[in-house]
């Protein structure tokens, strides 16, 4: 079975966000004022194939773990959809 | 038990993307008269060496984050094995960014706070050399001694316990300073936490530091400093010949 994970990679609070400060006062820059906190980060999308969605959860787990988020800075939060059926399932760890 | 050969044995692993790694081969055999051989990331094996040098460079495009792709090189099996054998391993720069992702060392390094790439000559001082003996051994404590940086992600960072830990265990041995020794954060060019340029492992055999010792080690280049790094390595080897014994 096919799936199709969005995964989203951002800096844990507490981590200086450089680049989100950046854009953040580029975007005053532009007149909105209103414009507080912005924190950068990364999207992946990933296809993959699993036999069903715990295997696809797990698999998606593991791979934030090994290797798409580094958690001494880092969270991961995906989500996870069949490429068949509309259903989607929202995931946060870190 | 003497060394691998009669002088110092050197491994410099190369990943896609390294690029300083003809700057340790030169400083090794051309500067110190030392063996030293390039060793492929697809190896699996070090062969007899001394000492493991992860030299800076973008390992893998530095994609996704610096060091995240390489450390999972078949090389780095090889390298986990000797450094916790008690092999000298030293990381600089992207070699720093691999050992921390590699977990042989804690922390990360991440944008540089002001977002620029820096590339400049920086004082450091060197604070508990004798956590790092096979690299700092021959520095005074207090020491300030000029290196050049080249990065952008240089900034360390760890959560405070960590950082607790790691001070009180004497292991953090470079930080980021003006000429005479002094850290504060105009010398800090990066934002790192608590200027950190440099920690040691538990063991005090893998040292990894964002400056480049490699690139300051003959007067014609600006400075000399990066060889009291070598010659601490060379007298260490020459003092503890049992060190050649723990090669894998």
């Amino acid at each position: 079975m096919r799936w199709q994970a969005e995964v989203q990679v951002a800096l844990r609070t507490g981590i200086a966000d450089p680049e989100g400060q950046t854009i953040a006062s580029a975007l005053r820059s532009l007149g909105y004022d209103t414009v507080g906190e912005v924190r950068s980060g990364k999207l992946l999308r990933i296809a993959f194939e699993a036999e069903d969605s715990a295997a696809a959860e797990e698999a998606v787990a593991d791979m934030c773990r090994r290797l798409l988020a580094n958690p001494v800075m880092e969270t991961a939060s995906w989500e996870l959809r069949a490429d068949e059926e509309p259903q989607s399932a929202e995931t946060v760890i870190g | 038990m003497t060394l691998v050969t009669a002088r110092p044995s050197v491994g410099v692993v190369v990943f896609p993307g390294t690029w300083s790694e003809r700057d340790f081969l030169h400083v090794a055999e051309a500067v110190l008269g030392w063996d030293a051989r390039p060793v492929w990331h697809a190896d699996a094996e070090l062969g007899a060496v001394d000492a493991v040098v992860l030299p800076g460079g973008f390992a893998h495009g530095d994609h996704l984050r610096t060091g995240a792709i390489a450390r999972f090189s078949p090389i780095m099996g090889a390298v986990e094995a000797y450094a916790a054998a008690g092999g000298p391993v030293i990381g600089s720069c992207n070699g720093f960014q691999v050992l921390t992702e590699a977990g042989l060392l804690p922390g990360a390094l991440t944008r540089n706070d002001h977002l620029e790439f820096r590339c400049d000559w920086q004082w450091l001082r060197v604070e508990r050399p004798a956590s790092a003996p096979a690299w700092l051994g021959e520095i005074a404590e207090g020491a300030a001694i000029r290196l050049p940086i080249s990065h952008g992600e240089g900034r360390y960072v760890a959560d405070p316990a960590t950082l607790d830990a790691i001070e009180a265990a004497g292991r953090v041995v470079l930080r980021y300073a003006d000429a005479a020794g002094r850290v504060s954060a105009e010398a800090n060019p990066n934002g790192s936490e608590r200027s950190i340029a440099g920690i040691v492992n538990e063991l005090g055999n893998v040292l990894g530091l964002m400056p480049h010792p490699e690139r300051a080690a003959e007067a014609e280049v600006g400075g000399t400093d990066g060889l009291l790094l070598f010659r601490s390595l060379e007298r260490w080897l020459q003092e503890r010949p049992a060190a050649a014994e723990r090669r894998l």
